[in-house]
């Protein structure tokens, strides 16, 4: 069971659970107990998932669960987000072509139970698990959807150490923090989790719907006082020729299968986008044993930092400016990336084409805030570019237009995760203080979340971006009169 | 030089740059109107991978910024969910 799993690496140890058995399109495969369904067929050399409508092969994009690129049908379910679906044995998986026959069976009873807590938090990356923490540890009862098997959001395939302070889980890498955090959530009792469970919608009557969906059918109907909505971001396409050609994967998908799972996300790759996300996939593919060609940024300058910059020109890979894809080419996976120079209107300049054979295109374009729910809620939202698009107008103590529903983490405007983590914390000490609970708390998390970590020069736009959708109290008041 | 009927902007529905294009010259010229078109929004993950690449095209066909195209409006279930949750199930 060899093929795209890596055996080495420098700094990562996998540790792979029990081997399962399961088919895919009538052929028996092995996989790993504790990882998707997915990532078990990319590390066999399986790409092709799902068949659009027209007919196009559909592979990996995001891996979260949020892109429906790799639906398919799992014991006879149509529709199968197949990388949050937990691998087991039995599985029977197949591929599915266009729109999914309706299932003539039913899969089993759904049972439904009504819950009653404080506070609901929606999502479970850094955000989601400081709040359910916070507000669990002075008291409250708090209920935890996640979407994934898994708690900790992206939080599990960040390699790196975190910087800044110990309270913030500084010099611990972030895919450990993420263990900590879960097992202190798994063990307290104030908080219920509901993995594999998305919130579906919320109801006039103050309810959240949330249904499983994997193993046994549970809908839940969830009241709470109050709501903290964190549910992150999703990776961006970019726009060009068989942009949805498998093998053309979001940078955050590629560190899902390489940080995570240990699989080897391709042979041979070019990187899209040289912001920080960009650079340090790239260096992360290196050291997962990939080939990386070129990283292409479209504007004049590289946007990431420079010591990451400087780490992957070591390796000689280079970084081209003023250049862009172009068109990927291949029959049902990618075989070869053309890129193109753009002229100061990042127009494509005909007859600079050049072409690199490569089986991976990482687009590492930026990530948009994952707002649906927040949208459907009714509170008001806003264009931010600074914060990578739709997030909602918050108060400082992260209240949304919406009394008693808070946001926090990339859902209020894409930074990184130690923010998310202060946001969260922000969030969950705030309901304290307006239970009465508060125990000075707030003002301090208020105050270094935003006079000492956002001062920091590479921070700047992300803080001119939140400052934007800030408001005073009553400023707030104004807008939830102007909008009712 | 890019041939906007291979680019995808909407991968549930297969809808191409060159679609969108093609509906808001048409005078299709805002988000509610294209959904109805296009189907944009309305696969399985509901709007999360094309909604702000539509509204990124609207704009600059308008010459607006992206903040000052009017979004859809968007109703439950957010995400797809089998009908049988719906249906009515036990307590317990």
């Amino acid at each position: 069971m060899r093929g795209y799993r890596i055996e080495e690496h420098p700094i990562l140890k996998f540790r792979r659970g029990r081997v399962v058995k399961f088919r895919f399109n009538g052929v028996e495969v092995e996989g790993y107990e504790g990882e998707s369904v997915l990532a078990s067929l990319y590390a066999l050399g399986y790409r092709v998932f799902s068949y659009s409508k027209t007919g196009r092969p559909r592979g990996a994009f995001c891996m979260i669960g949020k892109c429906s690129s790799c639906l398919a049908r799992v014991n006879g379910v149509p529709n199968t987000r197949i990388c949050i679906e937990p691998v087991r044995d039995g599985l029977v998986v197949e591929t599915q072509s266009g729109l999914p026959e309706i299932p003539s069976e039913t899969h089993g009873d759904v049972s439904e139970e009504e819950i009653e807590a404080d506070a609901v938090v929606v999502g479970s990356g850094p955000a989601g698990l400081q709040a359910a923490l916070t507000l669990a540890g002075h008291g409250l009862k708090v209920v935890l959807v996640e979407e994934h098997f898994k708690l900790g959001g992206q939080l599990v395939k960040q390699t790196h150490r975190f910087f800044g302070d110990t309270a913030y889980y500084g010099g611990v890498r972030g895919f450990r923090i993420g263990e900590l955090l879960a097992e202190k959530v798994r063990a307290s009792s104030n908080i219920k989790v509901l993995t594999s469970t998305r919130v579906y919608g919320f109801f006039a009557e103050g309810y959240l719907g949330a249904a499983t969906v994997t193993g046994e059918p549970r809908h839940y109907l969830i009241k709470s006082k109050y709501t903290i909505v964190a549910t992150g971001a999703s990776e961006r396409l970019a726009l060009f020729e068989n942009n949805d050609l498998p093998g053309v994967m979001g940078a955050g998908g590629a560190q899902t299968l390489m940080n995570e799972y240990g699989i080897r996300p391709g042979d041979r790759a070019v990187v899209v986008g040289s912001g920080n996300v960009g650079l340090i996939v790239a260096y992360q593919l290196l050291q997962a044993g990939v080939d990386v060609k070129a990283i292409l940024e479209l504007r004049d300058e590289i946007g990431g930092w420079f010591v990451h910059a400087a780490k992957i020109r070591r390796h000689g890979v280079p970084i081209k400016t003023r250049r862009t894809l172009l068109r990927v080419e291949g029959h049902d996976r990618v075989e070869k990336a053309v890129s193109v120079a753009v002229d100061g209107g990042y127009n494509p300049i005909p007859g600079t084409e050049e072409a690199y054979d490569v089986d991976l295109v990482l687009l590492a374009v930026g990530l948009q805030p994952s707002y649906a729910l927040l949208g459907q809620m009714g509170a008001v939202v806003k264009h931010v570019p600074e914060l990578g698009g739709l997030v909602p107008v918050r108060t400082w103590s992260m209240e949304t237009s919406i009394p008693g529903v808070y946001v926090a983490g990339d859902l209020s405007g894409v930074e990184e995760a130690t923010a998310a983590f202060l946001e969260g914390e922000l969030a969950a000490r705030s309901i304290l203080e307006k239970e009465g609970l508060a125990d000075g708390g707030r003002a301090e998390v208020l105050h270094y979340l935003w006079n000492v970590y956002r001062m920091s020069p590479v921070l700047e736009r992300a803080r001119r971006g939140k400052l934007s959708v800030t408001l005073s109290e009553g400023e707030m008041e104004e807008l939830r009169r102007g909008a009712g | 030089m890019l041939d906007a009927k291979k680019v995808i902007v909407c991968r549930c529905e297969d809808v191409t740059l060159y679609d969108v294009e093609k509906a808001i010259e048409e005078g299709l010229t805002d988000l509610e109107l294209l959904k109805r078109k296009l189907r944009i929004g309305m696969g399985p993950c509901q709007g999360s991978g094309c909604l702000l690449l539509v509204a990124s095209v609207l704009a600059r066909k308008k010459g607006v910024p992206v903040s000052e195209v009017p979004l859809p409006v968007s109703r439950p279930p957010i995400t797809p969910v089998q009908l049988k949750f719906f249906a009515g199930g036990k307590s317990g």
